[in-house]
């Protein structure tokens, strides 16, 4: 057997992995005006992480993200299904949205609408069931 | 012809010359001999060609629309890091997979170097294997 030696991906996926992060996360606040949204996210952080899982093996990352991928499955719907439920505090129909215009001190006046609530539940729940699927896969071995 | 149209008559010659190098690279895929060669022309001529087209597309969308697309920029410099790397596995583990190499190839340097680490491992491992019988019969003898 060859001394495996990964040394090219490693370094191309410890950059990478960080570049395809931020634009999971600029697909999730995009998603509103421009294509993008919760699902694409979630899917590019999986891809992230997944790329993290190949080049590094899976006890090693493991160790460098310590979260239960399982967890994010069931925190996901509860965000939407809080989301959906907060409109009866005001007296609304279940999933109503509502949006207002806020200063904010960098950014200046932006738009923070309440679908984008149920916009990262959705994006844990796709994280937590991709990466729930492929290592289910990937530990049979 | 006024700036403008100049500025975008270079944005389409960007794209022009980089749809040119993607089909060289095309033709050079079905055109060479061995899985390594292909994968010379595969790699660095459309890398190139998808680089010129996506610079293209973004001083068209900067000039005519005054949108400065951030997206093609980081699509830019993500096909510029990732694709030799793509190339570079693929061909990896065609050469440990032992495809062979064309018939005009003239001399096979890498050969060599795994040879030899093959041998070394091959060598290491009978050691051990003779280590650990040692110390099996030696606990039997103890016994």
């Amino acid at each position: 057997m060859y001394k495996t030696n990964d040394l090219i991906l490693r370094t191309t996926t410890s950059l990478i992995a960080f570049i395809l992060l931020g634009f999971a996360i600029y697909l999730l606040l995009a998603g509103h005006n421009s294509p993008g949204g919760g699902f694409v996210g979630g899917l590019m952080t999986s891809g992230a992480v997944l790329l993290m899982y190949m080049s590094y093996g899976i006890e090693a990352v493991n160790k460098m993200l310590p979260i239960n991928f399982v967890t994010l499955i069931p925190i996901g719907l509860a965000i939407a299904v809080a989301t959906g439920a907060g409109s009866f505090l005001f007296d609304v129909p279940f999933m109503s949205q509502t949006f207002g215009y806020f200063t904010v001190p960098i950014f200046g006046e932006i738009e923070l609408a309440t679908a984008m609530l149920f916009d990262l539940g959705v994006y844990f729940t796709v994280v937590g069931v991709m990466i729930t699927i492929i290592l289910t896969i990937g530990n049979d071995q | 012809m006024n700036e403008r149209e100049i500025l975008e008559f270079i944005a389409v010659l960007l794209i022009l010359l980089g749809s040119i190098l993607s089909v060289i690279s095309a033709y050079g895929i079905v055109r060479f001999p061995d899985v390594y060669t292909r994968s010379h022309a595969a790699t660095k001529s459309s890398t190139l060609s998808v680089l010129l087209t996506l610079s293209g597309a973004f001083f068209y969308f900067w000039i005519s629309e005054s949108f400065f697309s951030v997206r093609i920029l980081l699509g830019i410099l993500f096909v510029f890091i990732t694709a030799p790397v793509a190339g570079h596995l693929i061909i990896r583990a065609a050469y440990r997979s032992k495809v062979k190499l064309s018939e005009i190839t003239i001399e096979d340097e890498l050969h060599e170097v795994l040879h030899e680490e093959d041998k070394e491992f091959i060598h290491k491992d009978v050691l051990e294997k003779e280590d650990r019988e040692k110390i099996l019969r030696n606990e039997d003898k103890q016994k």
